[in-house]
């Protein structure tokens, strides 16, 4: 994997996502906010692939979503090469569009059933008709089909006519058509069969070197995050709770939910399951319409204590470890981090 | 977590307990619209009291239509079991009318399903939808079968269940309506469980809950366990035999520790390659190439030959029998339905 | 390389009818082992299937269907003739002698009289245009004017959904035929217009909700978003993406529509507001034959005959159309 530039291609500062709701039919009233994404920073490095994991309902879609400009957000900032597109509209945002792209999860919605993949791989230069001249569009779209592993002379094939890794590897040229440089995947190998998502997982890799794309790559699979990130976020409730290198989350974890949810995955080994230990969290993820005050993690954390509810923990390295060099010193929210292994 | 009863940790000279379950060269396919598509092509497998055997596979492997058709909720048409046998406590469920077949399911085997939210009825109280299991089965009285109700739903550590047993199945997150889930397919302590894919939909760290609850529930009720899933880290927390089925056939059945340590068949070992590993972060993912097969056409011979890196001759014309695996050191009963398993153990 | 199956069996797609969860994703097409994880690699010998479209599927299904060749069939026939009626029928309808009035069949009349001594089989001959005229041009009206405020509230949201969900709302409480009573009695033509004018005017709505829904569950689809990312129009999105995938409901209803409006006419015409004479309408000919039911009922079989077998056509093509659209047996 390349490695990282030390300029950003994107950073993120304040992201914030609330959805009102309203009650009323003609005359809406805002009765609160489901608060799905509030406060989320972070940078992606050029050439760097930033995995985001977390639960369902803990905003990473959202993120996603905001980043490729399908949602608005309600405050924040995304920089682009410096530049903040969250307030772009018209001809420059569709210029920054071309920049950014997006792999959807669900390769069965993600197509059109009534165009051919040549049309569907094909559509991004009708739109931005500027990056290929008409007459070389179709060897264009041959190229990346094969690009994408898949033969040339299904261009004329609609989508039903594919698997559904077939599909994500239309899905993925795409993506690749307009030539941008940051690629955003949400879940892209979540939908498919297990055989077939090492498939997909290397074709990322190999355009990644061969593109030179940024990925943030989001995914409830933590096994996966590790595989083909550089850098890993962990969100919890609309908040990134520790984020660091792949080997400072994963082997020297320091925020509790980080610790919780490494050691709830199953790992392929049935030698583990005697001498792993699991910490089981109790209850279940409060609703983010009214998270719990200070530590959103609280509620559910085993060591939680007055200062939690108080005070939102900031994330930065935490005092304990500031000054070190270890892997432990990386960001993490928690007033009361500490390093603890928990991957076998 | 603690290891569930296996049979291999017993002494080796104490007679294995009988089969509780024994599915013989099932055969089941579906009419489809562009020819038949056979989905199970010849399925043996048993499960013991208290012991957990676990179905893995892809989508089309067979393993949820296998399931369907021993609890006998297979939609037919345009399914349809062409030949074979389901023993229930030796008894050919095939051959039972359809009544009866009801009176078993319930009270003699139970189902969990993947979805919660779709398999509970939305406008009946969870305590109503619980309750109907001692009214129907046990013909109990409305009041009893209540407390009947609060009692499972303590069983399944969901917190304050006397106060919701009145709430209605969205007003539980998806961990609880799981929860609900297992509650009604132990209700009548069946001796057979199947559980399809039970915590796929779910996150994480609910997950590890819900399986720790189901295992927790099979050790003390001595149950067998049927777990069908496609996730191979379930798998090895639980299961004390697999089974990984590949194009409606079972290719490869092992005692759990020995399969990880070196599977018999070249599909089990391209799964357990391919999937990325939280403890270690490896280059380049192994992946099995091609797709899994067409049921409406199913390769000659191995149907795992098209994809499979070992493929001779003898593959592309002669199906492999599912033939015992023997070496030093094996116990238990192993099997691998690969004409080259020899190799593909010593890697 | 081994090349286990057919190419041209390679692309079979979609087990769907299987019902079970795990035959639904199986739509496992083998298209040239080898391509996979090797990109641009040889193999490329599968690309001698034929492009299927979802269209091309659904007209290959309907084409097996006896349903939609027997109504199909139904359809052609009666387009036919009321193009050309006098290929069938060689008389006039409007030449009748009281002489031979409710006379039961005879040469040349194999129909027998009506009640002014009108020849009843020319008559059933000519009424086909009258109801098809009004069926169609009724339909074509209610599913143009209905799919774009429909599709266009459906698509914008907001205010304008709003008020057009109340409006079809008050349009779905008013009765239909008591509707037809008041407002088309002030009406003197006697030209099909105002009947079909008043069908559209209180059939929209219908047409409007179905489409409105169609086009909210199309636009949730992530191909809809896939544009967006890349930039798409709005004019681009609802042509290209919405509009193709949103529209089969949309057919279906109004095939299902159009035999109910033929039957309208008639109902119409029958309480004396519709179509009047000398216009030809089976409509008219029922409401003019029932007061003789007793002694001549031949004068109210065939145009009633007629009628229903021409309304139940449409109905037919429209279950045979929905079968080889719906998506879910797909």
């Amino acid at each position: 994997m390349a490695e990282p530039t030390a300029e950003p291609i994107l950073e993120v500062r304040g992201l914030v996502k609330h959805y009102p709701l309203t009650q009323g039919i003609v005359i809406k009233r805002q009765i609160g906010a489901v608060k799905a994404v509030d406060g989320v920073d972070f940078d992606l490095g050029s050439g760097e692939t930033l995995g985001i994991v977390g639960e369902s309902g803990c905003g990473k879609s959202t993120v996603a979503k905001m980043l490729v400009n399908l949602e608005r957000p309600t405050a924040g900032e995304i920089r682009y090469k410096g530049e903040d597109i969250t307030r772009l509209s018209g001809r420059a945002l569709k210029a920054v569009r071309r920049n950014i792209q997006m792999v959807f999860q669900d390769p069965y919605t993600s197509l059109n059933p009534r165009m051919t993949v040549g049309d569907i791989i094909g559509e991004p230069y009708e739109i931005h008709p500027e990056v290929a001249p008409k007459g070389s569009r179709r060897q264009k779209v041959q190229d990346l089909l094969d690009v994408v592993g898949l033969n040339p002379e299904y261009i004329n094939r609609y989508p039903h006519q594919f698997s559904g890794g077939q599909r994500q590897r239309i899905g993925i040229a795409r993506g690749l058509a307009l030539r941008p440089e940051v690629i955003v995947a949400d879940e892209p190998v979540s939908a498919l069969d297990v055989s077939v998502q090492a498939q997909v997982v290397n074709l990322l890799e190999r355009l990644q070197s061969e593109f030179r794309l940024s990925y943030v790559f989001i995914a409830h699979d933590l096994s996966i995050v590790r595989h083909i990130s550089d850098r890993v976020g962990v969100m919890y409730l609309g908040r990134i709770v520790e984020v660091g290198s792949d080997a400072e989350i994963y082997e020297h974890p320091t925020h509790p939910y980080t610790q919780a949810l490494l050691s709830a995955v199953p790992v392929p080994d049935p030698g583990a399951r005697e001498h792993r230990e699991r910490i089981i969290l109790s209850g279940d993820v409060p609703s983010p319409a009214n998270p719990p005050s200070g530590c959103r993690f609280r509620t559910r954390c085993w060591k939680a204590r007055e200062r939690c509810a108080l005070e939102v923990p900031e994330l930065a390295v935490p005092a304990e470890f500031r000054g070190l060099s270890g892997p432990a010193a990386h960001d993490s929210a928690c007033h009361f981090a500490e390093e603890k292994h928990v991957v076998p | 977590m603690a290891s569930t009863a296996s049979p291999l940790s017993k002494e080796p000279t104490a007679p294995p307990a009988p089969l509780l379950l024994e599915v013989r060269d099932l055969h089941v396919e579906f009419r489809t619209r562009d020819g038949i598509a056979k989905a199970v092509n010849g399925v043996d497998y048993g499960v013991r009291a208290g012991e957990t055997l676990a179905v893995l596979g892809e989508s089309g492997s067979g393993k949820s239509v296998t399931a369907q058709a021993i609890m006998g909720i297979l939609d037919v048409p345009p399914g349809r079991i062409t030949s074979g046998e389901i023993l229930f406590h030796g008894q050919d469920l095939l051959k039972l009318k359809e009544e009866e077949r009801r009176r078993i399911r319930g009270s003699g085997m139970a189902m969990i399903f993947q979805d919660a939210l779709s398999s509970l009825n939305p406008v009946l109280s969870v305590g109503d939808q619980l309750g109907e299991m001692f009214t129907v089965h046990r013909g109990m009285s409305r009041k009893d079968a209540r407390a009947k109700a609060v009692e499972l739903m303590d069983r399944v550590r969901i917190p304050a269940a006397r106060e919701r047993v009145t709430q209605y199945p969205h007003q539980f997150s998806g961990g609880m309506r799981q929860r609900i889930m297992i509650a009604m397919a132990m209700a009548l302590e069946p001796s057979l469980i199947i559980a399809d894919e039970p915590t796929t939909a779910l996150d994480v760290t609910v997950q590890a809950q819900v399986m720790d609850l189901l295992a927790e529930l099979q050790r003390e009720l001595n149950m067998g366990l049927i777990l069908i899933t496609h996730d191979l880290g379930v798998v090895a927390d639980v299961a004390d035999t697999i089974a990984v089925m590949y194009a409606g056939r079972i290719v490869e059945k092992a005692p759990v520790h020995e399969i990880y340590k070196a599977p018999a068949h070249p599909y089990t070992k391209g799964l357990l390659e391919s999937i990325p590993r939280l403890d270690q972060k490896g280059q380049d993912l192994y992946a099995i190439k091609g797709l899994p097969p067409n049921l409406l056409n199913i390769p000659p011979g191995c149907a795992f030959n098209p994809r499979c890196p070992m493929a001779q001759d003898i593959c592309r014309t002669d199906v492999p029998p599912l033939a015992k695996v023997t070496y030093e050191g094996l116990t238990a009963e192993r099997r691998s339905a690969c004409h080259f398993w020899k190799e593909t153990l010593r890697g | 390389m081994p090349e286990p199956h057919d190419p041209a069996e390679g692309a079979i797609a979609g087990t769907g009818a299987g019902g079970a969860m795990d035959l639904a994703a199986s739509e496992a097409t083998t298209l040239a082992p080898g391509q996979q994880g090797e990109p641009g690699g040889p193999g490329g010998t599968g690309a001698g299937a034929p492009a299927r479209s979802l269209w091309s599927d659904a007209w290959r299904d309907l084409r097996r269907n006896p349903v939609f060749i027997i109504s199909g069939l139904i359809i052609v026939f009666l387009v036919f003739i009321s193009l050309w009626p006098s290929a069938i029928a060689s008389g006039d309808p409007l030449d009748c002698d009281l002489a031979n009035a409710q006379k039961g069949s005879s040469p040349g009349h194999p129909f027998g009289f009506d009640g002014q001594g009108c020849d009843v089989y020319t008559r059933t001959v000519y009424g086909a245009r009258a109801s098809v005229t009004v069926g169609v041009c009724a339909t074509l009206g209610v599913a143009l004017l209905g799919s774009v405020l429909g599709g266009l509230a459906g698509f914008f949201g907001g205010a304008w959904d709003a008020i057009l969900s109340r409006i079809t709302d008050v349009f779905f409480a008013i009765p239909v035929v008591l509707g037809g009573l008041v407002l088309l009695s002030v009406v003197t033509s006697n030209t099909v217009w105002p009947v079909i004018g008043f069908m559209v005017l209180l059939g929209w709505p219908q047409i409007s909700r179905i489409a409105r829904g169609s086009v909210i569950t199309a636009k949730q689809n992530d191909y809809v978003q896939a544009a967006r990312a890349l930039g798409a129009s709005n004019s681009r999105m609802l042509l290209r993406h919405i509009a193709p995938n949103a529209v089969a409901p949309v057919i279906v209803v109004a095939t299902i529509a159009l035999g109910t409006y033929i039957a309208l006419e008639a109902t119409l015409s029958y309480l004396g507001v519709g179509l009047k004479p000398p216009t030809v309408s089976w409509g008219i000919d029922i409401s003019a034959a029932s007061q003789y039911i007793r002694n001549a009922p031949h004068m109210l079989l065939w145009p009633a005959g007629a009628l229903a077998i021409t309304v139940l056509a449409f109905i037919m093509l429209g279950d045979a159309v929905r079968d080889a659209l719906d998506p879910k047996l797909r």
